[in-house]
């Protein structure tokens, strides 16, 4: 369970990017924040990630309390996310194989175990064929993809997406948000920051809406 | 721990990975680290050599006693009392003139010179053991009994050698001087080349980091590869010394041969050949680690 009281984001210069949010978020739910660029919804997911650090406000997530957590604990938390970027931050040095099994040899797998994790969440985003290639090789849907199936790798709890769709056509688009679909009708708690309210529709989420840094549904 | 293990393991094959990708540039950083610890572990080396050369000839400290020409066993028989009685004297042995002739013609090359003499031009002589064998307590023994009656020429013998050990002492506090110097070098040398990599794997490190990786995990790679570089820099430092030694001792051989000496220069043994190299291990080893807590706390994912 995600819950934010309060939650105050100001960054340095003086810019409010949010203005008391306070929201509650249950497992297995599909959540879509929306709203206009710049009204703060990567915001929101930087600080359910502890990638951010709230001005004021409880961030708690699984019952810990995200804002007040030590540095050293903060990457086992993270280990309970997949993260998907809008800009994917892959490693292009690593192959497609290489680039998602980085999640199991930071939790610690087994060899085999990896091995059979890695192309099952390959399969699952239909890049089976291509786990010996390097990610500059692939298209902008593809690269997308490579992304989420490093983010499912863990099997994390929670799935945490920055416009996910924002560079892909519809087509693309409509593709990536069946992934989110089947990954949430599987348990996991899935939220999704797009500006493309149309899009994230075709999921059926609860929608949050973010203006100015405030919550208005 | 099979984990633990495994990723021991995985980070020693990625440093070496890392190691081999730059061929030209890691080559160049271990010899630069071989070159520099060659310079002190051979000059410990020599000196080393040179230390069991001076154990080699040089026995206790003694002080011979001259009696002049004219002393009459009866002076010979005062100075023995004076020396059994005195306090600073471990043990004397008195050799007489006569003896000592003898001894001489049978030093080969110089016995028939010596029976052409019509008289024995030898004076009795003692040979004294002092109590205190430091310099200052033999200095002060040699001036008291050449104060004494008939006392002609008093001698210490193996000052050379103390003059030696204080030499070796001297030399030994230079190497030790410029080890340090070259070892924070070689730190600061690691330190760089780590920062670069840091530098280099800047966005590897925040994805590692945004995906869940502790510190550690993400410090460890780093660590290895200091240490790797310092392994092979000492390796390379042992290398150097060792064909030195091959190439010097010949040289040192045939010298010493010269001087009818039998002296045969030695390597590093065992254990300071593997303190050479893990010490080398550890430089880099220390370089990696200041380095990577002073960049990587700088990467934090945005």
């Amino acid at each position: 369970m995600i819950s934010l009281s309060q939650v105050s984001k100001r960054y340095p210069g003086g810019y409010d990017a949010l203005k008391s949010v306070s929201l509650t978020i249950d497992p297995g739910e599909i959540v879509a924040v929306t709203g206009h660029s710049g009204a703060g919804k990567s915001t929101l997911l930087k600080l359910i990630a502890a990638i951010e650090r709230p001005t004021r406000g409880s961030i708690i997530v699984n019952g810990q309390n995200v804002s007040k957590m030590r540095p050293s604990a903060i990457p086992y938390l993270r280990r309970n996310f997949g993260l998907v970027f809008q800009d994917h931050k892959l490693l292009f040095e690593r192959t497609v194989f290489e680039n998602v099994l980085l999640p199991l040899q930071i939790t610690g797998y087994a060899r085999q175990e990896s091995a059979k994790r890695v192309r099952a969440a390959l399969d699952k985003v239909g890049l089976l064929g291509k786990e010996k290639t390097y990610p500059i090789t692939l298209s902008g849907g593809e690269q997308q993809r490579l992304c989420i199936a490093r983010a499912i790798v863990n099997r994390p709890t929670i799935l945490l997406a920055d416009e996910p769709t924002g560079n892909l056509d519809a087509a693309y688009a409509s593709d990536i948000m069946g992934l989110f679909k089947s990954f949430n009708q599987v348990g996991a708690t899935v939220i999704i920051a797009s500006h493309d309210e149309f899009m994230v529709q075709l999921l059926n989420p609860r929608l949050l809406k973010l203006d100015h840094g405030e919550l208005v549904s | 721990m099979k984990y633990w293990l495994s990723h021991h393991g995985q980070s020693l094959w990625l440093a070496l990975k890392r190691l081999l990708r730059n061929p030209f540039a890691s080559t160049l950083n271990i010899g630069v680290i071989g070159i520099a610890l060659s310079l002190p572990a051979g000059l410990y080396v020599l000196l080393d050599n040179l230390e069991s050369l001076s154990r080699q000839v040089s026995s206790e400290p003694q002080i011979s006693l001259f009696l002049s020409m004219q002393a009459t066993p009866a002076d010979v028989a005062q100075i023995q009392t004076r020396l059994k009685d005195h306090p600073g004297v471990r043990q004397f042995q008195f050799v007489p003139r006569d003896k000592a002739l003898r001894e001489l013609q049978k030093t080969a090359g110089i016995g028939d010179a010596v029976q052409s003499l019509t008289q024995n031009p030898l004076p009795d002589a003692f040979i004294i053991q002092a109590k205190n064998s430091s310099a200052q307590g033999l200095e002060a023994l040699r001036s008291e009994i050449s104060s004494w009656p008939n006392a002609a020429h008093v001698q210490l013998d193996s000052l050379w050698a103390q003059r030696l050990e204080a030499f070796l002492r001297l030399g030994k506090l230079v190497i030790l001087l410029l080890a340090i110097l070259l070892s924070i070098a070689l730190v600061a040398v690691t330190f760089n080349t780590i920062r670069l990599q840091i530098l280099t794997q800047r966005d590897e490190i925040e994805v590692a980091k945004l995906i869940g990786a502790t510190h550690r995990f993400i410090r460890r790679p780093f660590l290895y590869f200091g240490a790797l570089q310092g392994l092979a820099g000492g390796v390379i430092a042992w290398v150097i010394v060792a064909v030195s030694i091959e190439v010097l001792g010949k040289a040192i051989g045939d010298l010493t041969r010269l001087y009818t000496i039998s002296f045969q220069l030695s390597h590093l043994n065992m254990s300071d050949s593997g303190s050479l190299v893990l010490f080398s291990a550890w430089l880099g080893w220390l370089g990696a680690w200041l380095s990577v807590s002073r960049h990587l706390r700088q990467i934090e994912p945005r």
